[in-house]
């Protein structure tokens, strides 16, 4: 037992709501401790967006060296079959990894934060143990935030093994599956799916819904499905995963139409996150859930004075950007500054070929608030940034209100939009009208020009179209 | 499929033009044969313009409000066969078809184009330099349009800080910005406005919206006469009083004994007959002035023009040929026009032709009334509210039933003394209600 802490602000998590929260409270003068179990950056650092931003890029150098080594390339390079060495691949990842996750501990650190490495649980309202190396560590706080995360949910049917796995482990593969099966045809399934696809692997994704993407509209992830049967991707959709064949070494899957069993070397089960408070005591606290998540106000207040939850432990959309912006103004309302959620878009991006990004509202959402809208696209195979790339799959779209033109939301599919995604986020945090984004120089020759053209479009007047 | 255009059909004697003030239909529409496609206006009676044909609405010739030439292109529409217009010389064809082609697809751009652009120029740059020193009116500090209600304030994430950590509720400042942006600009000035504490639920507004509303139809021809009427004619207003206790007795007893077929009697019929009376002695009253001609029309009908609120604003239905009307006939006709002109369903002839007029405000009469005369008669009687005053009768204070007569003539062709005359007799006629019916 170790002598008991005190604080004024305790935070349970260093992911990026955490550690940003920490940060923020440091800088703030507030006395803070974050507790966390692994290692500072939580899921997103270090086995979610970053690695796997770093794979898929790995992937796409790779199939770029493949296009260079076919005959007769467009591009007129000359180049031999590339070989791909994956254990050199994630022991390179690993290194932005651990770059990444020691900048974030040496930030907290210069704030004034003190770390605890170890599992936290609660004791009461004002009390957390947490079980460390040296022992249980009691800590008192004036303020706590849950800043927990998530973790990949399991299909009990396909508990999670050593055929079997979760994002997690799909991250560090010695070397790509010969026959890979993915359960889940969201976001994080097609994406490392795709990676995977690129770096050899003979791929399925396997999607209960009727299309992949079923978050997105079907305008954004058509483009997505083209590319995935170019790449040689099988989609079964309306489709579901009912378990592993008796042998082990298949999937068993079930249609309407039709029951198959997919061999599969390795099979990836991305069907969501859920909030992550196993071990974490909720029970000795008189919070409310809502689902499986904590209910939380526009302050991130939970039903318990004192006691805050920011990122995924409250619920959808379970996005990093997201996280942060709840921890950094969690920390400026402990610091008894006067802060609320006000913000008007949280941009939501997929890594998929091609990228898709969308903010604000799309049209079906904007239509269904019952004002007239107005909608248009640029598609970029009118942009001659796009023809330069060879990337002319794709489109901008802009959804603004009919009667003041005020912009409801912007979304893309293309390649590297992703990047698009700070302007369609600042128009929409600024108010933007049809007219501002259309009257905006962009630069030329680059993707971006999509933007005001099809802001000029909805206006009825567009250039290039 | 083929076009058809309508024109406008004449449908007034003898008129150029109309003023369109209604459209029943609009692009897209679908419209059977006979179904109403436009309201216009001529003189005092609104025409619907039916469709002598079925089809579907592609391009409207006017806006409403407009002046529309009898013969000139009202509406085409889509029909089924040939048209009436794809048909006709390609020379004159192509034009015609390009219109509603640039039309049809973009109803929107002419209207909300310039809606969208207004919100952004009105005020702000004018309203925000004044002087300092004096104490801004409540509302001004902030003088974008107001918030439709359920819309949430649109600012900027730096503006919305600002007002959170100056606890200034953004729902309650007005934007100038595009779309209603609230700018730092709007903020400032609203929390240095009059220094009142916030949370006050009390607080009074300004209100600074201008609602523009077109002066059409009915309303315009009001507005037209009137400034016809006070421009042209040198009012002479002439107010006495008048002792209708005898004609208040002698009314309450005719409505107690009156058939049921009997319409109840207003103080109006009496009056009628008392101007018949009058203008039997003074011709020149009951005339018509053309000034242009420099004629005066004595006219021996007195057609008695009746003021009437309608819903869509003051018509003078008329009582034709009141000499030949007794009491009660004047009370049923005058009750028929009245009720068709509220209605809509008064006749041109309904609408026109009076001689002399009579503008009643009722029960909200007042005390004297200022009337202007209905171009070109040359006389109004304005009938003020009753009231029972107290009224020396010699000996002591007795309560009598007092009603004004405020009272205009054109001043050219009737001098002060003709009118006062005249309204003399009018009033020694009810003030002794027994000579109304004394047959000269």
């Amino acid at each position: 037992m170790l002598k008991p802490m005190s604080c004024k602000l305790l935070v349970i998590g260093a992911g990026p709501g955490g550690y940003v929260c920490a940060i923020r409270a440091g800088q703030l003068g507030i006395d803070t401790v974050v507790v966390e179990a692994l290692r500072p950056g939580g899921t997103c650092l270090n086995i979610g967006c970053i690695p796997s931003k770093a794979l898929i890029h790995a992937a796409e150098a790779f199939e770029a060296a493949k296009a260079a080594a076919e005959a007769n390339n467009p591009l007129g390079i000359s180049a031999s079959a590339p070989v791909l060495n994956l254990a050199k691949t994630v022991e390179w990842k690993d290194g932005i990894v651990a770059r990444l996750t020691g900048g974030v501990a040496g930030l907290m650190k210069k704030a004034g934060v003190k770390y605890v490495s170890g599992t936290a649980r609660f004791e009461n309202g004002e009390t957390v143990i947490v079980a460390t190396d040296m022992g249980e560590q009691e800590i008192h706080a004036e303020n706590i935030v849950i800043a927990t995360g998530s973790v990949p949910v399991e299909i009990p049917s396909l508990p999670f093994g050593d055929r079997i796995i979760s994002s997690k482990e799909a991250l560090k593969l010695s070397e790509p599956p010969e026959k890979l099966v993915v359960v889940g045809g969201g976001y994080i399934g097609l994406e490392l799916g795709t990676a995977y696809a690129k770096l050899g692997s003979q791929v399925t994704v396997v999607e209960a819904a009727p299309r992949i993407l079923p978050l997105y509209d079907a305008e954004l992830s058509a483009p997505v499905a083209r590319r995935l049967a170019k790449l040689g991707v099988e989609v079964l959709t309306s489709t579901k995963a009912l378990g592993l064949s008796p042998d082990g070494a298949s999937l068993r899957v079930e249609s309407e139409e039709t029951a198959r069993s997919l061999p599969a070397d390795k099979i990836l089960v991305a069907v969501g996150r859920k909030p992550h408070f196993e071990g974490l005591g909720l029970e000795e606290l008189a919070i409310d859930m809502e689902g499986r998540h904590i209910r939380v106000d526009d302050r991130c207040r939970t039903a318990m004075r004192g006691i805050y939850a920011i990122g995924d432990a409250t619920g959808e959309p379970m996005l990093a950007h997201r996280a942060m912006a709840q921890g950094e103004m969690v920390a400026e309302i402990v610091a008894g500054h006067k802060r609320a959620w006000d913000k008007q878009a949280i941009p939501a991006v997929c890594f998929t070929d091609p990228e898709i990004v969308s903010v604000g509202l799309g049209p079906e959402e904007a239509k269904a608030s019952g004002r007239e809208v107005k909608t248009a696209f640029f598609p970029f195979a009118a942009n001659g940034r796009a023809m330069t790339l060879q990337s002319e799959e794709g489109f901008v779209r802009v959804v603004a209100r009919a009667d003041n033109h005020l912009i409801l939301g912007i979304q893309a599919v293309g390649a590297g939009v992703s990047e698009l995604a700070s302007g369609f986020g600042l128009a929409l945090e600024m108010g933007a009208r049809l007219e501002d984004l259309a009257a905006t120089i962009h630069a030329h020759p680059t993707m971006g020009e999509a933007v005001p053209e099809a802001a000029l479009r909805a206006l009825g007047k567009a250039l290039h179209i | 499929m083929g076009e058809h255009l309508i024109k406008t059909p004449d449908v007034g004697e003898g008129i150029a033009e109309a003023e369109l003030v209604e459209w029943h239909v609009k692009p897209g529409d679908l419209v059977r044969e006979d179904m109403v496609l436009a309201s216009v206006m001529t003189d005092k009676a609104t025409v619907e313009i039916p469709s002598p044909i079925a089809g579907k609405v592609l391009w409207l010739g006017a806006e409403v409000g407009d002046k529309i030439a009898i013969g000139g292109p009202l509406i085409r529409l889509e029909v089924a066969g040939e048209g009436n217009v794809a048909a006709s010389g390609a020379a004159s064809a192509a034009p015609q078809k390009e219109a509603p082609k640039a039309e049809a697809p973009q109803p929107a751009p002419q209207a909300p184009a310039p809606k969208a652009a207004e919100p952004e120029k009105p005020a702000p740059k004018a309203e925000k330099p004044k002087a300092a020193a004096s104490r801004p009116t409540p509302g001004l500090r902030t003088s974008g349009p107001p918030r439709p209600p359920g819309e949430k304030p649109l600012a900027s994430p730096a503006v919305r800080l600002k007002a959170r950590e100056a606890g200034a509720d953004l729902r309650r400042v007005r934007g100038t910005g595009p779309a209603g942006r609230i700018t730092h600009e709007d903020l400032e000035a609203w929390l240095s406005g009059a220094g009142e504490p916030e949370g006050g639920g009390s607080r009074l507004v300004a209100n600074t919206a201008v609602e523009e509303v077109k002066v059409i139809g009915l309303r315009r021809r009001i507005a037209e006469k009137m400034a016809l009427s006070k421009s042209r004619i040198p009012h002479i207003t002439y107010v006495e009083e008048v002792d209708v206790s005898a004609l208040e007795d002698l009314r309450e007893s005719l409505n107690k004994t009156r058939g049921p077929d009997r319409p109840k009697l207003t103080i109006i019929p009496f009056l009628m007959r008392a101007m018949v009376k009058a203008v039997a002695e003074q011709p020149q009253l009951n005339a018509v002035f053309d000034d242009e001609a420099g004629i005066v029309r004595r006219h021996g009908g007195v057609h008695i023009g009746i003021a009437a609120q309608t819903p869509a604003g003051l018509v003078v239905p008329v009582v034709r040929h009141a000499e030949a009307r007794d009491l009660w006939d004047c009370a049923v006709e005058m009750n028929r026009v009245a009720e068709a002109a509220k209605a809509g369903t008064a006749t041109r002839e309904e609408l026109s032709g009076s001689t002399i007029t009579i503008s009643s405000l009722g029960a909200l009469g007042g005390i004297v009334s200022t009337p202007v005369i209905n171009h070109p008669e040359v006389a109004i009687i304005g009938v003020n509210k009753m009231a029972v005053r107290p009224v020396w009768n010699g000996s002591a204070f007795a309560p009598r039933k007092i009603m004004n007569l405020s009272s205009s003539f054109d001043h050219r062709v009737i001098d002060g003394w003709d009118a006062a005359t005249f309204v003399q007799r009018i009033r020694a006629l009810l003030e002794t209600p027994a000579l109304l019916f004394m047959e000269a």
